[in-house]
């Protein structure tokens, strides 16, 4: 079997300049594999992140964040 | 392979929003709104009907819509955006139209539009963020306002004897027969988040086929004016919200009603139509060959209802559309028949006419004194006003303006009745402005002037206002 590449598992991501740290992801996802920064953006708020693993690319943080562009979700 | 990601029914880029951060939107951190555009957008997107859609904004929180979607954009007036949508959509027949409401917008200032649109199952979708306050204005309380719940209008929480109880919209409309889909849904946990997008879709659906009028709220979480972060204003929402509005499809009936059965329509705006329309009505008057005109007429004629001032402008009106003029007749009146004040306000114009209003007039025509009072310093400087001095009393003391003194009453009650001093006006307006040939007004005045028995007199009354005003000089 050949091994695995980065783009054969599911993952989400965020653009920390688009979240506004509302949380509403993190509290949606199944997993709970999603976290908030200690950082704060430039506009002041302490982004979303993906804790880097388990993602199944449900999706459900997307439909649950507010903004448009704030999370990308792939699922191959 | 799937991604969800930023849908192609946003702008790339929202460059109509001021300030930096052009990528993000204006809502607060949390706010439903901004789930619910997102559903849309990708809705649209999906289904293909992006390049055919016009989404009407309410006033509110999510007045911005044009900063977002990437189609058609209107903003309506605070309540009026699903008036707006019919007239997009009956104009527009082939375009997918979207009243995009709050509660505030939609459940107070616009009831009447709300319910009357449904009566009428316009082909279109409302889609009402419901988020029990109004959030843009601060945090007041809206028709949608739980019992108990506090607003700035209602610090003490609202109470029903008081602030009578919160509105269900859905049920309500759904209580019409028009509609086709009415359903509540919420952007609460993901399954209510996933009901709301399918509802969505239903209702855009069923738009792009023609079976009707779809209602779809969306109860939603306003952070702000709740005063509570967006988790708990979640928790919240589905733990009291909920009990107060309960989701589920109130009315659907998109099955029972067949494909483009329920497009309300009205022809398109056609240019050539209106020509066609004024032909005909300027035909009546007989046809004549343009009559040039010396100077623009921009005019105000004012008196007290039941001394014909309505109708003096009615007739220069159509003296001028007769000559081949642009013409506008704009009439004002206080709600007594008789008694009462009344002006009007007339273009009469080599070109286009912007507004049929005349704040300015260069002509002013006054058959009472509270006109001469109200309206003589609105003229401009070097602008003619015409007076009965039968009835008026008043003078203008100063040089500004050039004052036709013309007893109109009396000549009228001499050639047989008061009634007519409007056509002794409208001859002395003639001579004073040389504005068209005397023979030519005559003659309009023949044509329009339906009942037959009264046209040598209105000639009469003509006559003489005309040649008072050309002896006087
Ligand atoms: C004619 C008029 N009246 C009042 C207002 C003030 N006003 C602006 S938004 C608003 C209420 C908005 O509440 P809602 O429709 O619930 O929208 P939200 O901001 O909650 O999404 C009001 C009363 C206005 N702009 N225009
Ligand atoms: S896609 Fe699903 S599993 Fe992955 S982070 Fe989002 S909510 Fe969690
Ligand atoms: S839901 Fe969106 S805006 Fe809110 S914290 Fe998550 S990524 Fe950020
Ligand atoms: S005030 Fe309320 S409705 Fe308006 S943007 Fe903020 S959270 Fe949304
Ligand atoms: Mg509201």
């Amino acid at each position: 079997m050949a091994e695995k590449t980065a783009l054969d598992v599911p993952f989400m991501e965020v653009n920390s300049e688009l979240c506004k740290g509302c949380q509403l992801c993190l509290a949606a996802c199944p997993k709970s594999v999603i976290a908030i920064s200690e950082k704060l953006n430039s506009s002041s708020y302490h982004p979303a992140f993906y804790t880097g693993a388990e993602c199944t690319g449900c999706g459900l943080c997307f439909y649950a964040c507010p903004e448009p562009g704030a999370i990308r979700v792939y699922k191959p | 392979m799937k991604t969800y990601e930023k849908s192609a029914g946003f702008f790339p880029v929202f460059e109509r929003k001021s300030g930096p951060a052009k990528d993000a939107t204006h809502y607060c951190p949390g706010c439903g709104h901004g789930n619910v555009h997102k559903m849309i957008a990708e809705a649209l997107n999906d289904l293909g009907l992006i390049d055919r859609s016009v989404f009407v904004s309410p006033v509110g929180c999510s007045v911005f819509g044009y900063y977002y979607f990437n189609c058609g954009n209107f903003q309506a007036a605070h309540g009026r955006a699903p008036a707006v949508a019919t007239a997009v959509k009956r104009t527009n027949p082939q375009a997918i139209v979207i009243s995009y409401q709050g509660d505030g917008d939609l459940a107070a200032i616009g009831t009447a539009e709300t319910i009357h649109t449904a009566n009428r199952g316009e082909n279109i979708c409302v889609f009402f963020v419901n988020n029990a306050i109004y959030g843009m204005t601060g945090g007041q309380m809206a028709p949608t306002t739980m019992i108990g719940q506090r607003s700035t209008t209602t610090p003490h929480g609202r109470i029903e004897a008081l602030h009578g109880n919160p509105i269900r919209m859905a049920e309500m409309l759904a209580t019409l027969p028009a509609p086709t889909y009415i359903e509540r849904v919420a952007i609460g946990d993901s399954k209510h988040i996933m009901k709301a997008r399918k509802a969505i879709r239903k209702a855009l659906t069923i738009q792009a086929e023609g079976r009707g009028y779809s209602f779809v709220e969306i109860v939603s979480a306003c952070p702000t004016g709740w005063k509570m972060d967006p988790v708990h204003s979640r928790d919240w929402l589905i733990e009291e919200m909920l009990k107060v509005f309960p989701l589920g499809v109130f009315k659907d009936e998109s099955e029972n009603r067949d494909e483009n059965s329920w497009l309300r329509r009205c022809d398109a705006y056609d240019p050539a139509k209106v020509d066609e329309y004024l032909d005909r009505l300027k035909s009546t008057l007989g046809d004549a060959a343009p009559v040039a005109l010396t100077n623009d007429l921009h005019c105000k004629f004012a008196g007290f209802g039941g001394q014909g001032i309505l109708t003096l402008g009615l007739l220069l009106s159509q003296i001028g559309m007769r000559a081949g003029q642009h013409v506008s007749w704009f009439p004002a009146y206080g709600p007594e028949m008789r008694g009462g004040t009344a002006n009007c306000s007339v273009n009469v114009c080599g070109g286009r006419i912007g507004t049929p209003l005349v704040d300015t007039p260069n002509l002013l025509v006054v058959m009472n004194q509270p006109s001469l009072d109200a309206f003589a310093d609105q003229v401009i400087d070097g602008g003619t006003i015409i007076i009965d001095s039968t009835i008026v009393e008043g003078r203008l003391d100063s040089t500004r303006l050039r004052q036709v003194l013309i007893p109109a009453t009396a000549i009228a009650d001499e050639v047989g009745t008061a009634k007519v001093a409007n056509v002794v006006v409208l001859g002395a307006l003639v001579a004073a402005t040389d504005c068209f040939p005397r023979e030519f007004c005559e003659d309009t005045l023949r044509a329009a002037i339906k009942k037959r028995s009264l046209v040598d007199m209105n000639i009469d009354a003509f006559g003489r206002g005309y040649e008072f005003v050309k002896n006087a000089r």
